[in-house]
């Protein structure tokens, strides 16, 4: 008989509880439908060389497919990481979004290219079949050519650090980079 | 006359809530068409602002949803091909009805498990305080019970 008393107690703690984990959960993120699809297939252009290309040029993996435009604010944020990946040797492979291709082309210009190619995806039909819904995303292509991570968002030191670096081991991080630089100095 | 126009503007204002449907226009072969074209652009959420549907949502990525909708209803798809396309790529998530599986069934299960436990406890209530008799009187309280009735009235 007392431990009813207790009921409405712990109806109210196992609720808290619930609430209090539902506080932590990000409800923006998207379940990312095709994680563990290989990459859709498809034929575009080629940015720069205007040629026709198939999803076998993102291969072998791993590999980075970044979805940017020039309208996207967020992908000027990111662009000087990627570059910085690029460096490392890191293969990036970009997917330019519902953009005009001129000023992709003058955006490359201007801040760099760290793509080693660009599908040109104007109508963005291939940003629907990955599922993107937004810029910037970026997918990891593993070694068999499935897609194996998505990211929504900028990405930058921390966020390879956390998601990224199992698949691209040999990617210094900004600490380590500065100590070597500093070590040959 | 002041509070009039009040009160004519506020009844208008409830009918504000339709503007937000997005306009646009769409030719469709047959009305049936059109019809399950509203039906399932109603059903069908849009990814990037995350409390609409596609119809009423004014992100690229939603025109883009509903010319593939409309594209995929002008070719002949069923309404099962469509949606099963639309799960493919974004997942169960543009779905406001999603299908039963193991990772949604909490959501189908859960309303009715919850009013099947705000029963019980409202019957258990009940039960409770329709046999709940008070307990007898003792020896004492009888007494004093007799004596305040025989006490002449004030």
């Amino acid at each position: 008989m007392r431990a009813k008393r207790f009921l409405p107690l712990l109806a109210f703690l196992v609720l808290a509880a619930l609430l209090y984990k539902g506080l932590s959960i990000d409800p923006t993120e998207l379940p990312a439908a095709r994680l563990g699809q290989p990459f859709p297939d498809f034929v575009k252009a080629e940015l720069k060389s205007g040629q026709p290309i198939s999803a076998e040029a993102l291969m072998p993996g791993p590999a980075l497919v970044n979805v940017w435009a020039t309208w996207c604010y967020s992908c000027r944020v990111e662009h000087p990481y990627l570059l910085a990946l690029a460096a490392q040797g890191v293969p990036i492979y970009g997917l330019n979004y519902k953009d005009e291709s001129q000023k992709a082309l003058a955006w490359l210009d201007q801040l760099g290219d760290p793509y080693r190619l660009n599908i040109v995806d104007a109508e963005g039909s291939l940003g629907l079949d990955l599922g993107v819904y937004g810029a910037p995303e970026t997918y990891v292509i593993g070694a068999d050519g499935r897609i194996v991570h998505r990211h929504v968002g900028v990405l930058d030191e921390a966020v390879f650090a956390r998601d990224f670096r199992r698949w691209f081991p040999s990617v210094m991080t900004d600490e380590a980079a500065k100590k070597v630089r500093e070590g040959n100095g | 006359m002041r509070s009039w126009v009040h009160t004519l503007l506020m009844c208008f204002s409830l009918w504000a809530g339709e503007g937000f449907a997005v306009i646009e226009t769409y030719e469709f072969s047959s009305p049936d068409l059109a019809a399950r074209y509203h039906r399932l652009s109603q059903e069908l959420r849009c990814p990037k602002c995350q409390n609409q549907n596609i119809a009423d949502s004014n992100a690229p990525i939603a025109r883009d949803l509903r010319v593939v909708l409309h594209d995929q209803l002008e070719q002949g798809a069923s309404d099962e091909e469509i949606l099963a396309f639309m799960v493919a790529r974004y997942g169960e998530f543009v779905r406001y009805r999603p299908s039963v599986d193991r990772q949604t069934i909490w959501l189908w299960v859960a309303p009715l498990g919850l009013m099947c436990m705000g029963v019980m406890a409202l019957a258990w209530h009940f039960r409770n305080r329709q046999t709940a008799s008070p307990a007898p009187l003792t020896a004492a309280e009888q007494a004093q019970l007799e004596k305040l009735l025989k006490e002449p009235r004030a």
